[in-house]
Order: structure tokens, then C-alpha cells, then sequence
């Protein structure tokens, strides 16, 4: 074994990712406690940055709103599986949220008047869903690029210290709570152990599971996958959510604002077919539900496309110069990607893997909650799209996670701050770094004769094809069996790069080992659960349960890496389970 | 769609092992429509997985993949096959973006350049109580700036900059682009600080209105006339 370089660090605190919910963290930290932020990018690179269509906030701007519709909105959006105080701290904090990121100088689009633009979006009604309402507050249809240039620029003007193209591999803990985080440098092959006293995930989702996705190739879920391997059940796993407009086999997103702006979906045949499954709000139904009816469409044979498997968006008829103002860079990739001018053509799309509305739990306060019953593992936190609160339930509303990153990280930074005061440096156990080292060096001596692009290839297509929009008994246990056998194929896996400079062959390796065991949890506790509720849709249950199934399910892996599934229950609060109509 | 043959003629080096920078040539199957970066792609998880390069989003947004394609800046996630080997293949030459130090293959030093974004004050600054509710912009106000605040800081502009080749003090194309994007924001307070950042030596006077920033741009931004503001609100000392 090559000897590796170990770095040593004393921090109060370690932020773990910098893309919104990471950034907004550090902010609050900032002055109150010494602090690390750890990338395995550069903070700019973070997908928050390819969030396009906006961020709710009942800001009435433009039109009556209120924060109770907003929350209402959001947990009927999440199928009743949202919990309903946490729902609500979100969408009361909203409308503070966007004017400190408005002070904060995101340029958002502005009324005549001068005040923050807003728009509608899937999902967002007024007065409990009698039609869709100007909600989203917006900066043209790159919202997510300015939320993570703006809070970064706000981290260069406190001088957070960030530590670029770090990526963290592994926790220790120490006296029953969190003592140190262990990074492995890209540049340069060392590793570095930070002893502190609490650390924040804040590492984005794992949407590279799936063939078809908007996910950033990054998106690996290295977060949820460590500490799930540490023991931390992971929550809600079974609930994904697949964006209806990805563009036609790349899955790169179409944001809902073009269906906000007035975009219409249509089949072979040309018809809006939308007004068949939710006559009210038409293609502002929500995301859940508009997948799974362009899916319908094509398994009926109204499918377009060279398969015959996607349909049209369609946005001829707006007016050009709202596209150019309001869609410039959706419609230029479509442009880019497809060839197909926009103002003038339809677009082919399909749903596309979007967003993980579960993993690791946390309290409203960002804390790791590690059983059914709330307990808090002290000094670890988490949030943004790796944290489960749970504010989406089993269907996130458009607009919500770019609130959801901004209330969270907020509000995490704040108690990882506080928490960092009132404690101790926890002593560093010994050997801290020995089973990344481990890893490292069994993934560089590897004699196998698997590749990691081919294991990640095939379970990426057995994801799509067995867990995506429809699910069902038979499907899923195929999912499960073509998982475990790529686990197996996984312990054969060699690398070709056996070098200290940026081996990105190396990290690939490591993360198809954390997208393997999160496939596995969510396809475990996808088949469990015998219920159609949100995003998970199984054809051989296709009802929703509320008697047997308003619970969260929490997966952990144990010692012997089998999956064990226990639930807690929905924190329940004024607004009732009723039958999802829009 | 039919597969095309594409030769990528990579610039490779590997400080551990490599004297010196050299080429090798890779040939790959790819659809016209294809990225480059899906070719590059292609090279490390079928042939030789000791390429690196940088790269996240795939679609242009996230600005990790600035290379040299053909000898011209650009995104490897954004320039397509068709175009940069023709519809029927051929060859593609890749290499690093100029100006920074390369350390391994494609992934050059990105320190020197965030460091250039971060010496012109690129944050707002407001020191009045704006209260509870946002700051009034008019629409016309934010039109101002708006196509500064589509940077992505992928450094393509300032790494094909003439002047910043020969002079990497020069502050670049990008970070004075940041320094426009608040210039120009009508809630900013600190234009006049930023004003005589970039009114220094290794500032805006140093750019010879080549436009090469300009072509270079992912994101369409008009870098040359940015720059050309900022001198402008330099020379006559307001906005």
C-alpha cells in the first residue's frame, strides 16, 4: 500500500457541498462559528445553478396569495405525506427568504412598479385550488443560476473558507456523536481529516441512478451514501420525482415556467391532452401527475418521436418576444440539442429523473433524526435535496426546492452555529481515515475485470426501466434482483488511473458504490410500500392507502448490507387527506 | 441516427509520469448530434480511464467543461459533434484552456482566475436598512446589467484573451464582466471602489478590444461591450 499523505484540521464546523442549501448554511455561520466548506466542485459549479423556472413565495406582488394557500398547496402537491408543521415553517419563512435574497441583490424580474415579478407554476393555486396563481417569484428562466451566484458572491464578501474539489468520503464518530469528516483532494490524492465539533450535508441528490435525468453527472449522491453506510436510515426513498418535460432522450430539463408562460402539452394527434386529466388547472397539474399522463398518452400509442415514446410541448403560440424574455435559455437549448427552433415547432419531450424527495431525515432545525421517534444525533446536520424534513412529501411542488435550499440551510446554519457554541472539540477517534484509505487502495488495486462506465450504464437503464413513473411488484423485484447482481459486478470493478492528480477515475469508482446502495434502498422500500401515493405509482396498487400508508419509511442498511424498513408516522396538522383533483 | 467515426486528438499530460505535454489520438463512435463532451466521455469509460477532464451539468449551465476545441474556447457540453467534426465525423482536436497552468490533461489551475473574480468586489453593496420588503428596480434599471448576471465563470473569455496570454495580471474579460454585472446594478453602492480597481494598471485599459472574449462566450454575453462600459464609466466617472 502506496504511503497517503494525511492532512490534519481543526474546525468549528464543516459545511459538506456548496450549492444553495451548502452556501446559504455558510452564510449563517459566517462571524458565529470557524467554519469549512467542502466542495468536490467549485461552488459554482453546484446544480442549484441549473434551477430555471423560480422560487414560491406568497409575496401577493401581483395578485391575492397567502402563505396558507401556499402551504395547503404543497401538502396536498405532496400527496399528504408532507409534514404539515414543517411545510408550514417553509412557506411562512418564504416570503422573508426572497427579500433577504432580494437584498442579498438577486436580480429578479420586476413588475412596472419595481417589486419582485411573479409568475405561475404546477401546483400553485389560489384559494385551495380553485385556479393556478402568480406565485414564483423569478429571474427570467435561470432562477436557480442567480440563487447560487448570489449566495456565493455573499460568501466572498464574508470570506468563507472553502475548500475546492474536496470530496468527502467518510465520517467518525466519537462519544456517540459526529467528530470528524475525512476528504480525499482531487488535485492531489491526499487525504485530510477535519476534526469538528458538527458538520452539515448539503451534497444535492442522487438522480444518476437513472438513464433519462436533469441530474448533473455529479449528482451521486455522496452524502445520503455515506452516512447511510455509517448507519443513518435514509428516508422516503421510494419517492423520486420525474419532471414531465426533460428534452426528448437527454432528460435535460424544460422548466414548468414554459407551461407557466402558457406552453401547452400535446399528443400525436395534437391534442391538449391535460385537459382529460386535470380539466381545472390543465397542464399546471403537478409534476406527479402530468408524468404520469404523458406516459399514459404514449402507452396508448399517442406517443411522438423516432419510438413513438415521448409528446410535444408546445409553444408556438406565445408571442416571440416573451419567449426571449421570459425562456431564453430553455429555448436555446432546445435549439442547441434538438435543432428545433421553439417559436415555431413543438418540442419532443419525456419525463426525465428530477428530484429525490427523500434522504437523510432532519428535523426542521436540520438535525439528523435517526429513528422513528426523533432522537438527534448530535453534530450531524443536513439539507437541501439530500435531507428529508419531510416539506415535500411524495411529491414536491415545482419551485419548492429552490425554498426548501434558502429556509433549510438557513435554518441548519443557525443550529449547527449554536450547537458549535455550546460544545467541545470531540476527540478524534484513532485510525479516522483508515477505511478511506482502505477504499482508495482496493479501488486502485483492483484486478477485475468489470468498468465502472459499464456497471453504472446498466444500472442506470434498470432504473428507468423498472423504478421509473409506473412501478409495480413484478418490475421492482426485477429492479432489485439486476441491482444486486450489479453490486456483485462491483466488487470487480477496476480503474485504469492509479495516480494522485486528479483521478476522476477514481471518484467515479467510489460514487457507483454510493448510487448502488440508494438504488437499492429506494427500490426496497418502493416494493414495500403497496400503495399509489405522489411520485410512486405502482400499477398492481394503484390507489393511495391512508389507513396502511400515511407513515414515512425509513431503510437502513445493516452490518450484513441487507436492507431493514421501519416507519414513522406523518406529523398530521389542520389539512386532511382528500382526493388529489386539479 | 448513424454513428459517425471521430478521431479526438487529445493534449495529454500527466505530471506524475510526463516530461511534457504530448497528443494521442483517440477514435470513437458518436452520433452527429452528440456533445464533445459525450465523445470525451466515451474515451474514459470505454478506452483510457486516466483522462481528466472537468465536467458536471452537461448542458452549458454550470461552466466546469471550458476547453479548447479546434483551437477555439468552449464548452465541451455545448459544442456538438456535427459541428465541431462535421456531420459525417472526423477529426476534433481538445485541449486546455490557455493562460492557466495545465495539471493534468484538460484540467488547468482555476485559482489564479477565481482570485481575479473575487478583487473586484463581486457582491452587492447596500449599506442603507432596506426594511421588509425588497428594494424598488425598475424593469429598465435591471435590464442594465442583466447580461452580466449570465456568467458562469467558466473562464473561456479570459483564457482566449491575447492580453491575458501575454500578461496574467491582467485582471481578464470575466472579472471585469462581474465588476459590470454591480457597475451597473442601481442598488449598488460600492461603483466608485470598483471603478478604481479596475482603473489600475492590470485593469480595463489593458484590453485591446479584440473581441475574442466575446466569440468565446458559452452564455452569449456582449464581454467586449461590457468592458467598453466600464472603461467609459472610468473615463467620465459615472454610470
Amino acid at each position: 500500500m502506496a504511503a497517503v499523505e494525511i492532512h490534519q484540521h481543526r474546525y468549528d464546523a464543516v459545511i459538506v457541498g456548496a450549492g444553495g442549501a451548502g452556501l446559504r448554511a455558510a452564510i449563517e455561520t459566517a462571524g458565529k462559528c470557524r467554519t469549512a466548506v467542502l466542495t468536490k466542485l467549485y461552488p459554482t459549479r453546484s446544480h442549484t445553478g441549473a434551477a430555471q423556472g423560480g422560487m414560491c413565495a406568497a409575496l401577493a406582488n401581483v395578485e391575492d396569495d397567502s402563505w396558507e394557500w401556499h402551504l395547503f398547496d404543497t401538502i396536498k402537491g405532496g400527496d399528504y405525506l408532507v409534514d404539515q408543521p414543517a411545510a408550514e415553517i417553509m412557506c411562512r419563512e418564504a416570503i422573508d427568504a426572497v427579500i433577504e435574497l432580494e437584498h442579498f441583490g438577486l436580480p429578479f424580474n420586476r413588475t412596472p412598479e419595481g417589486r419582485i415579478d411573479q409568475r405561475r407554476f404546477g401546483g400553485h393555486t389560489r384559494n385551495h385550488g380553485e385556479a393556478p396563481v402568480r406565485r414564483a417569484c423569478y429571474s427570467s428562466d435561470r432562477t436557480g443560476h442567480m440563487i447560487l451566484q448570489t449566495l456565493y458572491q455573499q460568501c466572498v464578501a464574508r470570506g468563507v473558507t472553502f475548500f475546492n474539489e474536496f470530496q468527502v468520503l467518510d465520517v467518525a464518530f466519537a462519544e456517540g456523536r459526529l467528530a470528524a469528516v475525512v476528504a480525499y483532494e482531487l488535485a492531489t490524492g491526499d487525504l485530510h481529516v477535519f476534526n469538528t465539533k458538527a458538520a452539515l450535508f448539503a451534497t444535492g441528490g442522487f438522480g444518476k441512478m437513472f438513464k433519462v435525468s436533469s441530474n448533473a453527472h455529479t449528482l451521486t449522491g455522496d452524502g445520503p451514501g455515506l452516512l447511510y453506510r455509517r448507519g443513518v436510515p435514509m428516508q422516503d426513498m421510494e419517492f423520486f420525482q420525474f419532471h414531465p418535460t426533460g428534452i426528448y432522450k437527454l432528460g435535460i430539463l424544460l422548466s414548468e415556467a414554459a407551461r407557466g408562460e402558457g406552453g401547452i402539452l400535446r399528443n400525436a394527434s395534437g391534442e391538449r391532452f391535460m385537459e382529460r386529466y386535470a380539466p381545472t388547472v390543465k397542464d399546471l397539474a403537478p409534476r406527479d401527475m402530468v408524468s404520469r399522463a404523458i406516459q399514459t398518452e404514449v402507452l396508448e400509442g399517442r406517443g411522438v418521436g423516432e419510438a413513438a415514446d415521448a409528446v410535444y410541448l408546445d409553444l408556438t403560440h406565445l408571442p416571440p418576444e416573451q419567449i426571449d424574455e421570459k425562456l431564453p435559455d430553455i429555448t436555446e437549448f432546445v435549439r442547441t440539442y434538438l435543432g428545433i427552433e421553439p417559436k415555431t415547432a413543438p418540442i419532443p419531450i419525456q419525463p426525465t429523473a428530477h428530484y429525490a424527495m427523500g434522504g437523510i431525515p432532519t428535523n426542521v432545525s436540520g438535525e439528523v433524526v435517526v429513528d422513528g421517534g426523533g432522537t438527534v444525533f448530535p453534530g450531524l446536520y443536513a439539507a437541501g435535496e439530500c435531507a428529508c424534513v419531510s416539506v415535500h412529501g411524495a411529491n414536491r411542488l415545482g419551485t419548492n426546492s429552490l425554498l426548501d435550499i434558502v429556509v433549510f440551510g438557513k435554518r441548519g446554519g443557525a443550529a449547527m452555529a449554536a450547537f458549535a457554541a455550546a460544545t467541545d472539540l470531540p476527540p478524534l477517534p484513532d485510525g479516522v481515515a483508515d477505511d478511506v484509505v482502505r477504499r482508495v487502495d482496493v479501488m486502485k488495486s483492483g484486478s477485475g475485470s468489470e468498468k465502472v462506465g459499464a456497471v453504472r450504464a446498466d444500472l442506470q437503464a434498470a432504473m428507468t426501466e423498472k423504478a421509473f413513473v409506473f412501478r409495480s411488484e413484478d418490475l421492482l423485484a426485477g429492479a432489485l434482483s439486476a441491482v444486486g447482481d450489479l453490486q456483485a459486478r462491483y466488487q470487480e470493478v477496476t480503474i485504469d488511473d492509479k495516480g494522485p492528480t486528479f483521478n476522476y477515475d477514481l471518484t467515479e469508482a467510489l460514487e457507483l458504490g454510493y448510487l448502488l446502495d440508494l438504488a437499492e434502498a429506494s427500490v426496497v422500500s418502493a416494493r414495500a410500500r403497496t400503495e399509489s401515493r405522489g411520485a410512486h405509482f405502482r400499477t398492481d396498487h394503484p390507489t393511495r392507502d391512508d389507513e396502511h400508508w400515511m407513515r414515512h419509511t425509513l431503510a437502513a442498511r445493516q452490518e450484513d448490507g441487507n436492507v431493514v424498513l421501519s416507519y414513522k408516522p406523518v406529523v398530521t396538522g389542520a389539512y386532511l387527506p382528500m382526493e388529489r383533483k386539479y | 441516427m448513424a454513428l459517425v467515426d471521430v478521431e479526438l486528438k487529445i493534449r495529454r499530460y500527466n505530471p506524475d509520469v510526463d516530461p511534457k505535454p504530448h497528443w494521442q489520438t483517440f477514435t470513437v463512435k458518436a452520433e452527429p448530434t452528440d456533445r464533445v463532451l459525450d465523445a470525451l466521455h466515451t474515451v474514459k469509460w470505454e478506452q483510457d480511464g486516466t483522462l481528466s477532464f472537468r465536467r458536471s451539468c452537461a448542458h452549458g449551465v454550470c461552466g466546469s467543461d471550458a476547453v479548447m476545441i479546434n483551437g477555439a474556447n468552449a464548452l465541451a457540453c455545448i459544442e456538438l459533434v456535427q459541428k465541431a467534426a462535421g456531420p459525417k465525423g472526423g477529426r476534433i482536436t481538445v485541449e486546455p484552456i490557455r493562460g492557466l497552468p495545465v495539471i493534468k490533461d484538460l484540467v488547468v489551475d482555476m485559482e489564479p482566475f477565481f482570485a481575479q473574480y473575487r478583487s473586484v468586489l463581486p457582491y452587492l453593496v447596500n449599506n442603507d436598512d432596506p426594511g421588509y420588503t425588497e428594494r424598488l428596480q425598475s424593469p429598465e434599471e435591471r435590464a442594465r446589467y442583466e447580461d452580466t448576471t449570465k456568467c458562469i465563470l467558466c473562464a473561456a473569455c479570459t483564457t482566449a484573451c491575447p492580453v491575458f496570454w501575454g500578461n496574467s495580471g491582467y485582471v481578464g474579460p470575466a472579472a471585469i464582466v462581474n465588476a459590470h454585472r454591480f457597475i451597473f446594478d442601481s442598488r449598488d453602492q460600492a461603483g466608485d471602489q470598483r471603478l478604481d480597481i479596475v482603473n489600475q494598471r492590470s485593469g480595463v485599459w489593458k484590453c485591446r478590444t479584440a473581441f475574442s472574449c466575446t466569440e468565446a462566450c458559452p452564455r452569449g454575453i456582449k464581454v467586449t461591450q461590457a468592458i467598453q462600459e466600464v472603461k467609459r464609466a472610468v473615463f467620465t466617472d459615472k454610470v
